[in-house]
């Protein structure tokens, strides 16, 4: 599967672009097509902490729930509102619109540990 | 090695996401779950059902031993009836539910697969220590079996099964031969809430009936198209019908479960004296449906609480794509089960409210 390579990734599916100090989160096209139809997605508020390779959220689908992972500590400083009463987003549009938070990042250490879009992609042709 | 059905090939052809279940891979959805769901409920959809285990019995004793291990009477069933019952152990307790069907030289058992090796256990067993004279065939194997289910599927086809459906009414089921040697056996039963039929056929002969039945089920039009796993259980969810593994398995009783309807209690039958002493005492817990404030899902598992107390524990649960809510179905001490009370689900540390509603969430118009 072709990987946005804009940007870094976790084991656990969640892509992250970074810009400057911000990061912006969401969910792989991998990740959105295993849950199939999202029915909730649980994000916190701006303000909130995130650490990395602790959970922030949660994305629930008809099939399944599961956490929703950041790679980076920092500040959530903007939560797409979008995904409150339009779940279905994440599915039609993982990359892009449906974006889930934005971090302002606390150490550039923690995206160098992220996975490559190539390291990302190996992964998947394992599974 | 996960076994395959004869409809394996038509599958991967349609692009289905295949998963393991009960030791088969199957078809879990081919265009999302959701989409399959409302095409049943608007339309008609088809599912592949082979992996369920087609058990024939035959004998001079097949009746008295059908009656001994069923919840149901099957003394009056007729031939070209169908019957949905249960198979208890000797404390009530559920070992599988099982569609039984009469045929003029035989009884079908349907059941589910993953129960399949059990029952053949189960049913040996009683014929040794009983001394029934009866023979017991697992077709599963040699055979095929398809669920074709939505409001257009028996118009649909009328026009291409020699039966008249006039005649076959619910739970009824024909034997019909196609291409004049291919034998067929058609119920009027399922398992989504919808009307529609179930097939079983040869596994020989899959590629031909799929033509058939299906034959234009890729055109975006087509009024029966493919489904799988994911949409057959939130269609059933939304119907309130019971799954084996979520509202029943050994340690639950068909009472709790709300299905004395299919226990005949004026018989004897293994595990009729624990139900009669269940029946008189009432049952400790219910099953009942459950709507829960927002999309939240509440899976099995999930406790439910009146205030403090733990009061019951989720079985099933899903966002209902027909009823457009969050629904669960749950065992819940017996008088705390009234319908219109709210209780409150423990998601994730969080109480949602969850209100008490009669199940089916979902009822067909006609």
């Amino acid at each position: 599967m072709n990987v946005p390579d804009d940007r870094r990734y976790l084991p656990t599916h969640e892509w992250h672009l970074v810009d400057g100090d911000v990061a912006t989160i969401g969910i792989t096209r991998h990740a959105a097509d295993e849950l199939t139809d999202i029915t909730f997605v649980d994000l916190p508020e701006v303000g909130a902490e995130v650490k990395a390779g602790e959970a922030f959220g949660e994305i629930e689908s008809v099939k399944a729930t599961a956490d929703l992972n950041s790679g980076v500590s920092g500040t959530v400083v903007e939560v797409n509102s979008a995904l409150k009463d339009d779940p279905g987003l994440v599915n039609r549009d993982p990359y892009h619109d449906a974006w889930m938070i934005k971090v302002r990042i606390s150490s550039r250490a923690d995206v160098d540990k992220l996975l490559t879009p190539e390291q990302y992609s190996a992964l998947l042709s394992r599974q | 090695m996960l076994k395959r059905t004869p409809l394996y090939d038509f599958h991967l052809a349609g692009g289905a996401k295949m998963v393991e279940f009960a030791g088969w891979e199957m078809p879990l959805l081919y265009r999302g779950i959701v989409e399959e769901h409302q095409h049943t409920r608007r339309s008609g959809s088809f599912f592949d059902v082979s992996h369920m285990g087609r058990l024939y019995i035959t004998g001079p004793d097949a009746q008295t031993f059908l009656n001994y291990v069923l919840t149901r009477n099957v003394a009056d069933q007729q031939v070209g009836q169908s019957r949905y019952a249960l198979v208890c152990n000797e404390r009530g307790g559920v070992m599988d539910d099982v569609i039984v069907s009469r045929d003029s030289r035989q009884w079908l058992v349907v059941c589910n697969a993953a129960n399949r090796e059990k029952l053949l256990r189960h049913f040996t067993a009683v014929r040794q220590a009983r001394g029934f004279d009866f023979d017991l065939a697992d077709h599963t194997e040699s055979t095929g079996m398809v669920a074709i289910q939505g409001p257009r599927v028996i118009d649909r086809l009328a026009g291409v099964l020699p039966v008249d459906f006039g005649e076959l009414r619910r739970w009824r089921f024909e034997t019909i031969s196609m291409f004049l040697f291919v034998p067929m056996s058609v119920f009027r039963t399922g398992y989504t809430g919808e009307d529609g039929v179930e097939i079983i056929f040869p596994a020989a002969t899959a590629a031909m009936g799929v033509k058939l039945l299906g034959g234009s089920a890729d055109r975006a039009d087509a009024t029966i198209k493919p489904a799988g796993l994911g949409a057959r259980d939130t269609l059933r969810l939304e119907a309130g019908l019971p799954l084996y593994g979520h509202e029943l398995n050994e340690d639950i009783d068909p009472l709790s479960a709300g299905l004395a309807w299919a226990v005949d209690l004026s018989k004897d039958f293994i595990g009729s004296a624990a139900l009669r002493r269940i029946h008189d005492s009432g049952p400790r817990r219910r099953l009942v449906g459950l709507e829960l404030e927002g999309r939240r899902i509440a899976r099995q598992g999930t406790e439910l609480r009146n205030g403090q107390q733990v009061v019951g524990t989720v079985t099933s649960g899903t966002f209902g794509p027909t009823v457009g809510k969050s629904i669960a179905m749950a065992y819940v001490d017996a008088d705390a089960a009234i319908e219109g009370a709210t209780l409150h689900a423990d998601l994730k540390g969080e109480p949602v409210g969850a209100r008490i509603v009669r199940l089916p969430f979902y009822r067909r118009q006609s």
